[in-house]
């Protein structure tokens, strides 16, 4: 078994949430991991991107190969397709639809829109108003990861999990409303792959 | 993945691997991708317990010398900086080489190859070589657990510092890693020979004998290092020797990690002799993968060139500049390349630029106005988040070179007649090394306006605390700037004119003026709200 991942998003967007609750679900299954991040200058409003190696067996290069991820995550549009040239042909681009605006020339929406359908295998979902539904806009991170369980070798219940984990000192209202969004986000792919 | 692992960055790996292995102090000036190193420290509920000391230094300088003020007191003590903060600890570290060490120290210099949050991709081998101590080069986190562990026992066997080396992939990569006993801390111990750090020239002639007499040695430990391994390959028509993380790139590659050819992963300094002997003995042609500059390829490969074929960064087999990756291994073996689609044109860069409401960009506004009536590139800049400020909208700043050199640069610019010169710095790059030249500018009354723009944090790399905060006006006192030309502001849009106005007039004084616009950095005051908040609910 391997899972090969790239998660993307805007410094500040918090992709590392998305990254620490798959590793801790990953632990949990006694699975190798490898999780590069990214630390530094990008953080304050660049793009940024996590690599994610989940395997059952060492895994050797801390970064993925080109053409080799089985998924991108990406919190932001227009970010998800900066890293196509490492998504593999049969894998998944599980992207949210939200923009993050913070340069001069944001291309137009719809054109990222189009350009997102014409990956073969991709799931385009507005986290936002998912997590909103939820109960608030901050867990737009967990609906994603919700999205993209449905293509993780993980079982489901190791990731809900991870996320009482991940979220156990901020008590259980917090826990809630955060499986609440990432069975959301599972559902919307479910329906939508 | 067996359960009881912790998952550590290869940052925090060092770290546990030093407080497990008996560190007493840790000594660290904050600089990417190192910084985690400390803050892992500072954070460890263990660490506390064992006192171990763990507060920021000034900079990477203050910060060697005071780990080997504790080395001489006979305790384990560590120093990390990125690979430019090696640049301003070199004169304490090279030094150290010749002194030898009392108890065990280790200097982590972490690299930053493509440049993700430096100037440059300097390798910090050359130091390690340069100083003739042990280099430790870790290819994953669990050696890099493993090294800081042993390190300080090297550094004791050999009496030399052992510079632990590593990149940023090693660095900000998360693994798990097992945990060995914890080890006691040494004794308080003065050195047997109580001249042995008085590096006066005849002292100094005998310790630089030692440390030449002490390579072979070295070269033995390399030799029988785990961390140096050859391993068999089938298919001799190439050789491959790898240094550091390289060695994941190249088995990457191979079906269930099965290199073909003979491979020396080599991870401790000097280079083990017999085994590279061996390996070119047996090989038609070497290729050297390295992470950073091709020093193993030029050590192997000689002025002359005239062995066997060496293939590597020099001969083009791999790029010249940049971190690797397995596909440019992939490229440098022959073998397919995969690829997926390309990029679409649709998307744009996005560089990093600084946070809304930073007070930075206040300080911008208004020191763009103020300067219309000069005209452009008069104003010399520094590092940290303001260094953004060289990007547009701005568009405001004309020079970063290193910490410290905003305020020399335009003093030495003045003294060439540009007036008025203008300094843009940092409160913690003041600190680091502002403050030297600031001493020499008011030596001279030299025409400069300073900003010290103060957001009472070390911001770019996260946050840390600045030695800064709360001394800037003494200390420009001190140094003697007159008080008259020590102007503190708020940096807000509703201050706008003001702020203009007080810049137009210390731009036209004719000598040393320190303007200090001081605010709070956004996020280090939201970090501190939630701390305070969190406090008060406990
Ligand atoms: C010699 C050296 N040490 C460390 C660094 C890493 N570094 C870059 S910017 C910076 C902090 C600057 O802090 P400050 O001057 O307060 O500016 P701020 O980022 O808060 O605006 C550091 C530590 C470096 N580039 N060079
Ligand atoms: S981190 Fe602080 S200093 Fe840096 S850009 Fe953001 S607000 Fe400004």
């Amino acid at each position: 078994m391997k899972n090969d991942i790239i998660v993307a998003g805007v410094g500040g967007q918090g992709i590392l949430s998305i990254a620490a609750a798959i590793g801790l679900a990953a632990v949990n299954s006694n699975l190798y991991i490898k999780q590069s991040e990214v630390h530094g200058m990008s953080q304050r409003g660049g793009d940024v991107q996590s690599h994610f190696r989940i395997s059952d067996k060492p895994i050797a290069s801390d970064l993925i190969p080109a053409g080799k991820a089985d998924m991108i995550i990406s919190v932001e549009p227009m970010e998800g397709l900066r890293y196509l040239p490492f998504l593999a042909p049969t894998g998944w681009l599980v992207t949210n639809v939200t923009p993050f605006n913070n340069i001069p020339d944001y291309p137009n929406i719809d054109d990222i829109l189009s350009e997102i359908k014409a990956v073969k295998n991709h799931i385009a979902i507005d986290a936002d108003a998912i997590a909103k539904e939820a109960g608030s806009t901050k867990a737009s991170n967990i609906v994603m990861l919700g999205a993209a369980s449905l293509f993780l070798d993980i079982p489901f219940e190791r990731i809900e999990e991870g996320i009482r984990q991940l979220f156990g000192k901020k008590g259980n209202d917090v826990i809630q409303l955060n499986l609440k969004a990432l069975r959301l986000g599972r559902e919307f792919s479910k329906k939508n792959r | 993945m067996n359960n009881n692992k912790l998952l550590l960055l290869g940052d925090e790996a060092i770290a546990q691997g030093a407080i497990d292995g008996g560190l007493s102090g840790i000594y660290a000036y904050p600089g990417t991708p190192s910084t985690e190193i400390m803050e892992y420290v500072q954070g460890s509920k263990q660490a506390a317990e064992l006192n171990i000391h763990r507060q920021w230094s000034t900079n990477e300088k203050t910060a060697m010398e005071a780990a080997i003020g504790m080395s001489y007191a006979g305790k384990r003590a560590m120093v990390c900086f990125k690979h430019v903060g090696l640049n301003v600890a070199a004169d304490a570290f090279i030094n150290a080489s010749i002194t030898g060490i009392n108890g065990g120290l280790i200097v982590v210099s972490a690299d930053d190859p493509s440049m993700h949050s430096s100037q440059n991709e300097q390798d910090s081998r050359f130091y390690g070589k340069f100083s003739m101590i042990p280099i430790l080069e870790p290819s994953n986190q669990q050696e890099a657990y493993d090294m800081a562990y042993f390190g300080f026992e090297l550094s004791e066997k050999l009496n030399v510092p052992v510079l632990m080396r590593i990149t940023t992939r090693m660095a900000h990569s998360r693994a798990g890693v097992q945990r060995r006993e914890v080890k006691p801390q040494n004794q308080l111990r003065l050195p047997s020979d109580p001249r042995q750090f008085v590096l006066l020239p005849s002292i100094a002639r005998k310790n630089y004998k030692k440390l030449l007499v002490s390579q072979s040695a070295m070269e033995l430990e390399s030799e029988k290092s785990a961390y140096n391994q050859l391993i068999p390959g089938t298919d001799k028509s190439l050789g491959i020797i790898t240094t550091g993380i390289a060695y994941n790139y190249l088995i990457e590659n191979f079906p269930n990690h099965k290199c073909p050819y003979p491979v020396l992963k080599v991870c401790q300094y000097p280079i083990p002799r017999k085994q590279v002997t061996e390996l070119y003995n047996d090989c038609e042609k070497l290729l050297i993968i390295e992470e950073g500059y091709p020093i193993v390829e030029e050590m192997i490969k000689g002025f002359l060139n005239i062995g066997k074929t060496i293939h590597g960064r020099l001969d083009g087999t791999l790029p010249r500049d940049g971190e690797l990756n397995p596909n440019i291994v992939a490229k440098a073996l022959g073998l397919p390349v995969t690829e997926g689609e390309p990029m679409p044109v649709v998307v744009k860069n996005r560089p990093p630029s600084l946070c809304p409401g930073c007070g930075h960009r206040d300080v911008y506004e208004d020191l763009n106005e103020a300067m219309k009536e000069y005209g452009t590139g008069r104003v010399f800049s520094d590092i940290g988040c303001y260094t953004l400020g060289a990007l547009p909208p701005f568009n405001a700043i004309n020079s970063c070179v290193d910490m410290g050199a905003s305020i020399t640069m335009a003093k030495g610019a003045a003294d060439a007649g540009l007036v008025p010169a203008v300094a843009v710095i940092g409160d913690s790059t003041f600190t680091h090394s502002g403050m030297t030249g600031l001493l020499d500018a008011v030596i001279e009354n030299s025409p400069i306006t300073v900003i010290i723009s103060d957001n009472s944090t070390t911001g770019m790399t996260g946050g840390q605390h600045s030695s800064a905060t709360g001394r800037i006006v003494e200390i420009c006192k001190g140094i003697g700037v007159h008080p008259d030309h020590i102007r503190v502001v708020t940096p807000l849009k509703k201050n706008h004119e003001e702020n203009v106005k007080i810049i137009k007039e210390e731009l036209a004084y004719h000598g040393v003026s320190v303007i200090i616009p001081q605010r709070e950095c956004i996020q280090t005051f939201a970090r501190r709200k939630k701390a305070e908040k969190k406090k008060s609910n406990e």
